[in-house]
């Protein structure tokens, strides 16, 4: 139990450092350290799990708690989630101070213009990989548009718009 | 916004808190800049929109989960410590429960074909809410033609190519540096 518990620490603790450009990079080798190495679940289960994550509330990384819950229990999910997000967290957050205090200069106002175009592109990259991994169809498709259209020309609340996505599915499938 | 930040007093400890467990409730799949960017942006006005692009950008160029990153990034920038904490246990603990009592329903019982399909509309649809928040960001931080360029180098490389997120930086940062450094 405490050898799970510590092996959880330790895995998502070493992969939320390598996953550059968010949780999603990783899923593979969560998978592997999953189901071949550890063996905590079969590969359907942690298909399974995959899907419960994206359908819940948060962020997706969450995935982590319901690996670390199968794993070992709640203490497995707790040991997960300081994995996942300690370290991560705290380096964000003394990037956060030196940005801050960095306010007046010259410098962050430059580097503020260079970033700017470097996050639109990334979040556009992170819409476009998604809907890859998810096979996307030409429903699926139509749905990502239209949503895209509702939520960019309006100002409508996004919820009714995933629970339509879902609607329309229900329906075409 | 440093003329902003001395006009407006930071928001308390528990609005943020708060304001970040509603981001943390509704955002499904990995919509989570998105409704960051509503609330602290359009919204409240806490932060404007080169500062919250410079800081997504910093989220998603360290290593972690970017939406989370973000909220700490965002939380701290505003009340230090006290505002990382506070941002990350309102986004976070919420969804955690819902996470492991939805982990547990799942071991008693399996998904079922219906609910696959219905959440797969919904993720459909959340990359709807990404490359939208995505369209919202370009209009206030791509002014000229070089900055159109690393956007459209940057989606390409990533989102089409699928080069790795170091490689990219690096060629681009520096890039995007040199564009903007005479003006």
């Amino acid at each position: 139990m405490f050898e799970t518990i510590f092996q959880l620490l330790i895995l998502f603790g070493g992969l939320s450092l390598l996953a550059f450009g968010g949780g999603i990079a990783v899923i593979p080798d969560m998978q592997r350290a999953a189901v071949d190495v550890h063996q905590w679940m079969t590969a359907q289960q942690f298909l399974d799990i995959f899907a419960l994550s994206r359908a819940l509330p948060g962020p997706g990384s969450l995935i982590v708690v319901l690996i670390g819950q199968k794993a070992a229990g709640i203490a497995g999910a707790a040991a997960a989630a300081l994995g996942m997000y300690g370290p991560a967290c705290l380096l964000v957050f003394f990037t956060a101070r030196a940005w801050h205090r960095a306010r007046e200069r010259a410098w962050r106002r430059i580097a503020e213009r260079a970033l700017g175009p470097i996050a639109v592109g990334l979040t556009f990259a992170s819409g476009l990989v998604l809907a890859e991994g998810s096979e996307h169809d030409l429903a699926s498709w139509g749905i990502t548009i239209a949503a895209t259209l509702l939520l960019t020309l309006t100002e409508i609340n996004p919820v009714p718009v995933l629970l339509g996505g879902a609607a329309i599915a229900l329906v075409a499938g | 916004m440093a003329q902003m930040a001395k006009k407006n007093e930071p928001p308390s400890l528990t609005t943020l808190c708060w304001c970040f467990a509603v981001i943390g409730i509704q955002s499904f799949g990995s919509g989570m800049s998105a409704w960051i960017r509503r609330e602290v942006v359009d919204r409240r006005g806490w932060i404007d929109d080169p500062a919250f692009a410079a800081g997504l950008a910093l989220s998603q160029i360290s290593p972690g989960a970017s939406g989370v990153n973000l909220a700490v990034f965002i939380g701290a920038t505003l009340r230090g410590w006290s505002g990382a904490l506070a941002t990350f246990s309102g986004m976070m603990l919420p969804p955690i429960a819902i996470a492991l009592a939805a982990g547990a329903a799942w071991a008693a019982a399996r998904n079922n074909a219906m609910l696959d399909t219905a959440l797969n509309g919904m993720g459909s649809a959340a990359v709807g809410l990404i490359l939208a928040n995505g369209l919202r960001l370009m209009r206030r931080n791509i002014r000229d033609v070089p900055g159109a360029l690393v956007l459209a180098g940057t989606t390409l490389a990533v989102g089409v190519l699928h080069l790795g997120l170091l490689p990219v930086l690096a060629v681009a940062l520096p890039v995007s540096l040199a564009l903007n450094w005479k003006r």
